[in-house]
């Protein structure tokens, strides 16, 4: 199968589309934290946890939406115990978000193989089924690519434009921008910067976590250790490669999750010239490769990584 | 609450602040022992008795802290200087990938070279690694967070490459690991008939020297003030770039420390799971340690009696060995805001 | 809301009709910081449609009074009427609502954001779905013509003049419906021709019924605005008085209390020069010239006062000479040799002293101790390094020397130097860098935020300095200061500078015209089109 005839091929496509989502949660969600003036690495473990939880609720019976609500739960709360360490206390945002990646990632695989001990294989789960939209996805190939995708997939994109709406158009977005640019100026109108900071961060690591739900309740069908695999790390680079805009980071997913279709139907085809691995390394170089691309022009928001302390004028 | 700085800082809080914040990791992870319904007490009492309580134990434990104090001091330093290493896990690899480059038969010296020559190249090969994202950092603004980040699953997969390739020994029957190190390179052992090796040796020494190099040497000098504040430093005349590169090789060079030390003492050739994550836990070590080169010792041993204790406890307890993980992530974020309480005083308005 | 009262012809010179009710009164306000009093029972009244002076010297207790007023802090003691009603403290949203608007002295504006993202932030509840946009914009710029502030809606913060960005905080004020405006040292950043339409602009509102509340330490600009003045001296009030009572010369006599001696500047004769510029030009933020056609001679034993408001190229001036940056055209001389290659590193090397415009960011190591800051210069010297490694017990002995020959307080070698208060903080810099020295010295902003006693002892040491030998530079924006202390006076103005003339023959009106781009500026000024 040469090049050109993967670029046809539906398949390619609708995979890129699915490979998306996970990403597009993941950078919406460290988007909202870093526009509010807070840089979260604590995404890579959130992510975890939020596969883990919402693979182990349905596991446990629940019902698929739920498990979703849950898992955006466990990561609002993730975020608020990384937001007492970087927002309240003014800690160092690098060394709180490793700390959180650790202490997520730890937790997730510590009550997983608590929860099922002794077991090799993963059990699976009953996933989200494709969901085809009426009508649309009839559409031929269009259709297929695009309308007969996991809900999950759906919510994803749905939620790109209403982060941008949420953020351009609202007064609270308004102050979420205002409060990573110059706390300041949100505490002179009598808006708590704390508060705020804390709500934004909440509401991105739900975002990720149900991203990280997304490949247990969706793809995967299961909870394997490591299966998050440095997503939530290439969603802090793509952060910055879409200038910390919603649109901009949907087009950056896409064009990451692009790479990693193409990685994959490449390395079947020319597996013998080329080594698998290096496929398997072309995500994380390009991401390296995106961040140097934009970082020189990259127009951060001031108030970045800068602990507000009240009474400080 | 405002907080106050201090203007000097007792030197028992130094210590007491993150010990404090130890016993609350305990002790809220007794909370999760209790989710799993066994008891409390016994099962700390099996990690304590797998940590210390035999010649065996201690061995293991201290053979488990050598490379973790290479890894802590890697981040240690770079974290003084305000450079987010966090690609340790990577340029632990590099480290060793060099030294099996050489150490395989290319190179053949008396074991009394033999192995610092084996420590050199693997120091070189962690601070070239370290020096890409660094440079980016410096020309071109590129957070270097992410970048070391991404480079640790780029090198595993190259090494993964080279061990299931061109480096698979022929003699392993089947299973992918590299050829041995030749005996000169070997690190001997301290302890008869027990794992610890000369590493450890080697790995506190590089703690001392690096403790002296941050508090005596003048370039030690240059990266704290560069640490605390880069642009009184360069107002000052520091030469910042150099500093930061200096701090790149140096901590890269401890990390890749760790791979020789992991490579030449305990295993003896490469494989795959060379490092369940030392990388990642030496940037726990480091701010257990208050990113004190000799804390880090304490620190090193502390975590691998954590580690070694939660898998006999694991094998008694049936509780899984991730506990050792959760215990030291606990740690480490209550150790960070233990050590707001030491620079700063809390007073209430 | 409050209710307007009838409208009293404002201005200066009208005396307020005195049994009026006070649109704000303060009542034995007090706070503490410490053991810092930063107010001590300070009781006050502001009274409709009046501009009122709260004039002190730096550390009086302006900006902390004012402060407490707009809720940013909570009073120890005392309590605050806003339009007859008690306003809750410590609350901005309190204050706001209350009709109270504060401009502050520097600018809480989010720089990549728009005029009308930053004046609207906060005015429509967060739990609103959509904002109202079009309306905010109508209003904005009905409230911005009449009063006469031309703003863009649609500009980026970062794209505007600093002039323009002060509009944008009075109008943020006034968009809230203040009856009551503060404004924190407003023409700090202003050239005087901007100067001129802010009081303007002031007197408009004022007509409208307004009151205004105007911080400053700046003499002449109280006698030409305020109707009335209080003053602060050491969180006290010292005096409460309509303006046609007072005159410079008392109200100075209020702000310092004792006569505060400044320290005798002795003629001496000029020594060798031992800095030029000539046509020297460098460019500034992308696309703007920061220095151009640039003539400088810097002689021995003389201190050449740099006049000007900031922003006209006293960054490039001493970036240049700390060497941080290297001229784009022209030639540039130390002590009779060009300088081809710089960093501040060479620059020390070549005699130059340099004290820093932020002592805080730029000129010490908060978490350094206070030796470590003494040799953060010289750490390479052979004093104090022996084959790369530190001498601890030699620094030692030379921080303790210094801190006694400068007299820093509150400090011993170990002391973390973030816990310094300012004055000492800057002895450390001056002691760091007159220990060596230097021939050439530039001194940026040294006495900026520090008490008298700070002031003096820092003009004392550079009168040291000069006397030593050193050509010093002095920027600063104390007009005052600059007169006392300097030997000539230039004055920057969109990156030239204007012929030097001696202190004792300069005078205030011709500095202030220089400074606006008129006198010898004159013909550049109408070639760049420049309008305040």
């Amino acid at each position: 199968m040469d090049i050109l005839e993967i670029f046809i091929s539906l398949g390619f496509w609708a995979a890129l589309v699915r490979m998306a989502t996970p990403l597009i949660f993941g950078t919406l969600g460290e988007l909202i934290c870093e526009r509010a003036g807070v840089l979260n690495l604590g995404i890579e473990g959130i992510m975890t946890m939020g596969a883990m939880v919402a693979w182990f609720w349905v596991y446990q019976g629940g019902e698929l939406w739920t498990a979703v609500l849950v898992a955006a739960a466990a990561g609002a709360l993730f975020g608020l115990l990384h937001s007492v360490f970087s927002v309240y206390l003014g800690l160092s945002q690098h060394v709180t978000g490793i700390g959180i990646t650790l202490l997520a990632t730890s937790l997730s695989y510590f009550a997983f193989r608590m929860l099922l001990p002794g077991v090799t294989t993963p059990p699976k789960i009953e996933p989200f089924k494709p969901l085809a939209i009426p009508f649309l996805s009839d559409l031929p190939y269009v259709g297929e690519v695009l309308f007969t995708q996991s809900p999950l997939t759906y919510l994803a994109f749905a939620l790109v434009p209403i982060v941008g709406y949420g953020l351009y158009r609202t007064p609270l977005g308004l102050a979420v921008r205002m409060v990573g640019e110059n706390p300041l100026a949100v505490e002179a109108q009598g808006i708590d910067v704390h508060r705020l900071r804390t709500a934004a961060v909440m509401l991105g690591s739900a975002f990720m976590a149900v991203g990280g739900g997304f490949l247990t309740i969706s793809v995967f069908d299961a909870f394997y250790i490591g299966m998050i695999n440095g997503r939530g790390w290439i969603c802090v680079a793509l952060v910055i490669f879409a200038s910390w805009r919603p649109g901009k980071a949907l087009a950056g997913a896409l064009l990451f999750a692009a790479f990693e279709a193409l990685q994959i139907r490449v390395q079947q085809a020319s597996s013998a010239f080329i080594p698998y691995q290096f496929f398997l390394m072309m995500p994380y170089v390009l991401s390296i490769l995106a961040m140097i691309v934009m970082s020189r022009r990259a127009a951060y928001p001031k108030a970045l990584l800068v602990p507000f302390r009240k009474g400080e004028r | 609450m405002r907080l106050e700085p201090r203007a000097h800082v007792p030197f028992w809080l130094n210590i007491a602040a993150p010990v404090a914040a130890v016993i609350l990791a305990f002790a809220f992870c007794a909370l999760l022992i209790l989710w799993t319904g066994a008891p409390i007490l016994e099962s700390y009492r099996a990690l304590l008795v797998g940590a210390f309580g035999s010649t065996f134990a201690i061995t293991e434990t201290l053979t488990r802290a050598a490379p973790l104090i290479f890894t802590g001091l890697a981040a240690a330093v770079a974290f003084r200087a305000k450079l987010w290493n966090i690609g340790g896990e990577g340029q632990l690899y590099a480290g060793a990938l060099a030294a099996t480059y050489f150490g395989t038969g290319l190179v053949t010296l008396p074991p009394l070279l033999m192995v610092p020559f084996l420590f050199l190249v693997g120091a070189v090969a962690g601070g070239l690694l370290l020096l890409l994202p660094v440079i980016l950092k410096l020309k071109l603004r590129v957070d270097e967070v992410v970048t070391t980040l991404l480079l640790n699953f780029v090198v595993i997969l190259f090494a993964n490459y080279l061990l299931f390739g061109p480096w698979k020994d022929p003699l392993a029957m089947g299973w992918p690991q590299a050829a041995p190190i030749i005996d000169e390179g070997v690190l001997s052992p301290l302890v008869p008939r027990m794992r610890l090796h000369s590493g450890l040796i080697w790995a506190v020494a590089f703690a001392v020297f690096a403790w002296g190099f941050i508090r005596f040497s003048r370039w030690g000098f240059q990266i704290r003030a560069v640490g605390f504040n880069p642009e009184a430093a360069a107002f000052a005349g520091m030469p910042i770039g150099a500093t930061v590169l200096r701090t790149a090789l140096l901590s890269g060079g401890l990390a890749g420390m760790a791979g020789v030390c992991e490579l030449a003492g305990l295993k003896g050739y490469l494989t795959l799971d060379l490092s369940p994550g030392f990388g990642y836990t030496g940037i726990a070590v480091a701010m257990l340690a208050g990113l004190h080169p000799l804390g880090v010792i304490a620190a090193a041993i502390f975590v691998a009696a954590i580690y070694n204790g939660a898998d006999a406890m694991s094998r008694a307890m049936s509780i899984s060995n991730y506990l050792a993980d959760v215990l030291t992530a606990t740690s480490l974020l209550l150790v960070l805001a233990s050590v707001l309480f030491v620079r700063f005083r809390p007073r209430l308005r | 809301m409050p209710e307007v009262d009838e409208t009293v012809p404002g201005g200066a010179g009208v005396k307020q009709v005195p049994h009026r009710d006070p649109v704000l009164r303060l009542d034995g306000v007090t706070k503490h910081f410490g053991s810092l009093t930063a107010n001590d029972a300070v009781s006050l009244d502001l009274y409709p449609g009046e501009i009122l002076a709260l004039l002190g010297e730096n550390g009086a207790g302006k900006t902390t009074l004012m402060s407490i007023l707009f809720g940013h802090y909570v009073a120890d003691a005392g309590h605050i009427e806003a339009f007859g009603k008690r306003l809750p403290a410590g609350s901005p949203r309190a204050a706001i609502a209350a009709g109270i608007g504060m401009v502050h002295q520097h600018f809480t504006l989010g720089e990549n954001l728009t005029v009308l993202d930053n004046i609207v932030l906060g005015t429509e509840s967060l739990w609103k779905p959509m904002q109202s946009r079009a309306k905010a914009r109508r209003k904005v710029v009905a409230l911005a013509e009449h009063f006469g502030l031309a703003v863009d809606p649609k500009r980026l913060i970062r794209d505007l003049s600093v002039g323009e960005r002060q509009r944008v905080e009075i109008l943020k004020a006034l968009y809230r419906g203040a009856r009551v405006l503060i404004l924190d040292e407003p023409t700090a950043v202003l050239a005087p021709k901007e100067v001129e339409t802010l009081f303007k602009t002031l007197k408009t509102m004022v007509a409208e019924g307004l009151s205004i509340i105007f911080i400053s330490h700046k003499l002449n600009e109280v006698m030409a605005v305020a109707d009335r003045v209080a003053v602060l001296r050491q969180g006290k009030q010292v005096a409460q008085i309509p303006i046609a009572e007072a005159s410079k010369e008392s109200l100075a006599q209020a702000m310092v209390g004792r006569p505060i001696a400044p320290p005798k500047r002795e003629p001496l004769p000029p020594g060798e020069i031992v800095m030029q510029m000539a046509g020297l030009s460098m460019s500034g933020a992308p696309g703007q010239t920061a220095l151009q056609e640039l003539h400088l001679l810097l002689y021995g034993r003389e201190i050449l006062g740099i006049a000007g408001v900031s922003g006209n190229g006293q960054a490039a001036l001493a970036a240049l000479i700390s060497g941080l940056r290297l001229p784009d055209g022209g030639s540039f001389e130390l002590l009779g040799e060009a300088v081809k290659t710089t960093s501040p590193a060479q620059m020390q090397h070549r005699g130059v002293g340099r004290i820093p415009e932020d002592r805080h960011a730029t000129g010490v190591v908060g978490d350094l101790s206070v030796e470590e800051n003494l040799i953060l210069e010289a750490s390479g010297d052979r004093r104090f390094c022996d084959l790369g490694m530190l001498r601890g017990r030699v620094i030692r002995r030379y921080a303790k020397d210094l801190i006694d020959r400068f007299d820093i307080r509150g400090a011993d070698p170990t002391t973390t130097t973030r816990a310094l208060s300012g004055g000492n903080m800057q002895k450390v810099i001056l002691a760091r860098v007159l220990s060596a020295k230097p021939r050439v010295i530039l001194a940026n902003q040294p006495t900026r935020g520090l008490d008298v006693g700070a002031a003096a002892k820092v003009q004392e040491l550079l009168f040291e300095a000069r006397a030593e030998g050193a050509g010093i530079i002095l920027i600063s924006e104390d007009l005052e200061e600059l007169l006392q202390v300097s030997d000539r006076i230039a004055v920057l103005y969109q990156g030239r500078l204007s012929q030097p003339v001696a202190a004792e023959d300069a005078d205030l009106t011709a500095l202030g015209l220089l400074m606006s781009g008129h006198g010898e500026f004159e013909r550049y000024r109408r070639e760049a089109g420049h309008a305040a």
